[in-house]
């Protein structure tokens, strides 16, 4: 499928899902529960470009998730601006974050590029804790507007958001896999001073690629406070947040745009399940579980899985 | 507040100090990352785990910690070793150590906070002993025990390390795997035995370093991560491979953390170690000893 035409049944199918809920589902718990699997798509979708398709694994999404959190949450405070105008500024500043972070730190191997992303997190978790304006340390209040501005209540209009967010990301994340820029990001990741020497701009590419990850993470994060009506740093800055980027993605095969998306509705969805059903520690140590084992027994995940049975179909149909 | 000379100098010795609890932090992932080439992210996890030993056979018998510490570093190195051993099949046999390792050991540091959480909560733990509260007084400088014994304690382990990685055997021989792989082959040594051996010695003296934490301060599961980007830090600093580089980082970051807190307030402290790192990073990948 071209990328055009796949922009466009992808809306479709993204349109056709949102009309189908919003008609069909008044439970308010199941906007609440699907806002969060459609967040970590975005989340998962964002590390992936970077993660998968360039191969530097980012430790920090939470820092870029709180960062678009908290530059909705200035907005708030400032002006009165709608709820996609803040999703676009959180996501300037955190693809701006990525660009400094990228800058800094992506002449280094991959390892320490990892490692400084684990910093970074701690770096602007101490800054927003010691800013006082938006909270510090005991969090913010934030208050929802009284009516939506598009029908149903407010987390309808939270969910249709990100339900817009998650087709944009995933749409993005096709389009880069298939054009040159994935072309050059794939070369990175298997092997960069091949791709240096065959004349890739390693370092621009790789530029381009925390960039729009940094945004990304950043958009999904603008509505949560309107979401959870309390934002603290610790909560926001919250490690889980970077464990089932990076989960979602291994889980679901990181080479494909469909591998985030699977892993993230997947787990998800457990998560969301379990919690309701079990507890939400324990929620989080299946994620946990989870990635260890699929790491140590199904490196590609499940897109690999499936790959790699066709393969073997393919080829026993030829010997016969 | 008025800069003093006094507040100064007990700002410096407090952070050298607390340096030298770091060394016993760091010398673990000098071992793994530093030598092995296992980015062992998980460490932190461990020095819990090896805190809430210490708090669990400390409330129940009233060991000193330091005992306990040491005492439990075989079954740490054990540990240790199952855990290369995973890592070994699982990773470094097929030679995909980059992106998955890595989620492996980050996974490790995740289900390690999570499994404290649910077995002891999100109380803040401590441990008794006579020492703890009680400090030694020269002049206008104070030397609280507290920190003083692991200070101590820690630059003991490290260089009982320093001279047995130098005269010994399997010393030489892991020092060996880090500088050359296939050399130590042709010698008819096998590597990956000896990186079993090293990854349990790295996470054995996790168990010292987790007593050490818990005299020092109250420890709750989720404060391992506050450690995560201080070890890399040192450990880079210090050039990787190198003990006394490390300890050399470890002061130099103790320090400029123990004056951070002191005139800007303890909030900021823990930003500067990781600025430190980004810095570090940035500009001198190799150390400030490095080569």
């Amino acid at each position: 499928m071209s990328t055009g035409k796949f922009w466009i049944v992808s809306f479709a199918a993204a349109a056709a899902l949102l009309l189908l809920t919003r008609w069909q589902i008044q439970n308010e718990y199941f906007y609440f529960a699907a806002y969060v699997v459609l967040q970590y798509v975005v989340l998962a979708t964002a590390w992936n470009i970077l993660g998968g398709y360039t191969g530097y694994t980012n430790f920090g999404t939470a820092a870029f998730f709180a960062f678009g959190a908290y530059t909705a949450v200035v907005l708030h405070k400032l002006t009165s601006v709608p709820v996609p105008a803040m999703i676009l500024a959180a996501g300037a500043v955190s693809g701006l974050l990525g660009f400094g972070m990228g800058y800094l730190t992506l002449r280094l191997k991959g390892v320490f590029f990892a490692i400084a992303t684990l910093a970074l997190a701690i770096v602007a978790q101490t800054l927003i804790v010691n800013w006082d304006y938006v909270g510090g340390s005991r969090g913010i209040y934030i208050i929802r507007p009284q009516q939506a501005p598009l029908f149903g209540g407010y987390i309808e209009y939270l969910y249709s958001l990100m339900l817009l967010l998650s087709w944009l990301s995933v749409a993005l994340a096709r389009t880069i896999e298939r054009s040159r820029l994935g072309l050059g990001l794939a070369a990175i990741r298997d092997d960069e001073q091949a791709a240096e020497a065959s004349g890739v701009p390693t370092l621009r590419l790789k530029l381009v690629a925390t960039t729009l990850s940094g945004a990304l993470m950043g958009m999904a994060g603008a509505p949560l406070p309107y979401y959870v009506t309390y934002l603290d740093p610790t909560s926001s800055f919250n490690l889980s947040y970077a464990v089932n980027a990076v989960a979602m993605p291994l889980i679901g095969g990181m080479t494909s745009w469909i591998g985030p998306l699977i892993g993230a509705v997947l787990l998800g969805t457990i998560q969301q399940v379990a919690t309701v059903t079990i507890s939400s520690a324990l929620n989080l140590l299946i994620v946990g579980l989870l990635l260890i084992g699929f790491v140590i027994v199904a490196p590609n995940g499940i897109v690999g899985l499936v790959q790699a049975r066709r393969r073997s179909g393919r080829r026993r149909w030829r010997s016969r | 507040m008025a800069i003093t000379l006094e507040l100064a100098i007990n700002a410096i010795i407090a952070g050298l100090l607390l340096g030298g609890f770091y060394a016993a932090v760091t010398v673990g992932v000098t071992i793994s990352f530093g030598m092995l080439d296992i980015v062992n992210i998980a460490h932190p996890a461990f020095i819990m785990l090896g805190s809430f030993v210490a708090y669990t056979l400390n409330s129940m018998f009233g060991l000193d910690p330091v005992l306990i510490g040491v005492a439990m570093a075989p079954l740490f190195f054990l540990l240790g070793m199952a855990v290369y051993q995973v890592y070994y099949y699982a990773f470094e046999r097929r030679g995909e150590e980059s992106i998955q390792g890595l989620a492996f050991f980050f996974g490790l540091l995740f289900v390690g906070e999570v499994g404290l959480i649910l077995v002891f909560g999100v109380d803040y733990r401590f441990v008794e002993a006579p020492y703890i509260g009680s400090s030694l007084h020269f002049g206008f400088v104070d030397l609280p025990l507290r920190m003083l014994i692991p200070f101590v304690v820690s630059l003991l382990m490290v260089a009982l390390l320093q001279l047995s990685f130098g005269r010994s055997f399997i010393g030489r021989a892991i020092l060996a795997v880090s500088q050359d792989r296939l050399a130590l082959q042709l010698m008819a040594a096998n590597p990956t035995r000896i990186k079993r051996i090293a990854f349990g010695i790295s996470i054995a003296t996790a168990s010292v370093a987790g007593a050490l934490l818990i005299i020092i301060q109250p420890v709750e599961p989720s404060i391992g991560r506050d450690y995560i980007g201080r070890i890399f830090a040192i450990c880079v600093l210090g050039g990787m491979t190198s003990f006394p580089g490390m300890v050399a980082g470890a002061m130099l970051i103790g320090v400029v953390e123990s004056l951070t807190a002191t005139f800007y307030g303890p909030s900021w402290a823990p930003a500067v170690a990781f600025g430190f790192l980004l810095l570090t990073l940035a500009a001198r990948p190799a150390g400030i000893l490095g080569r």
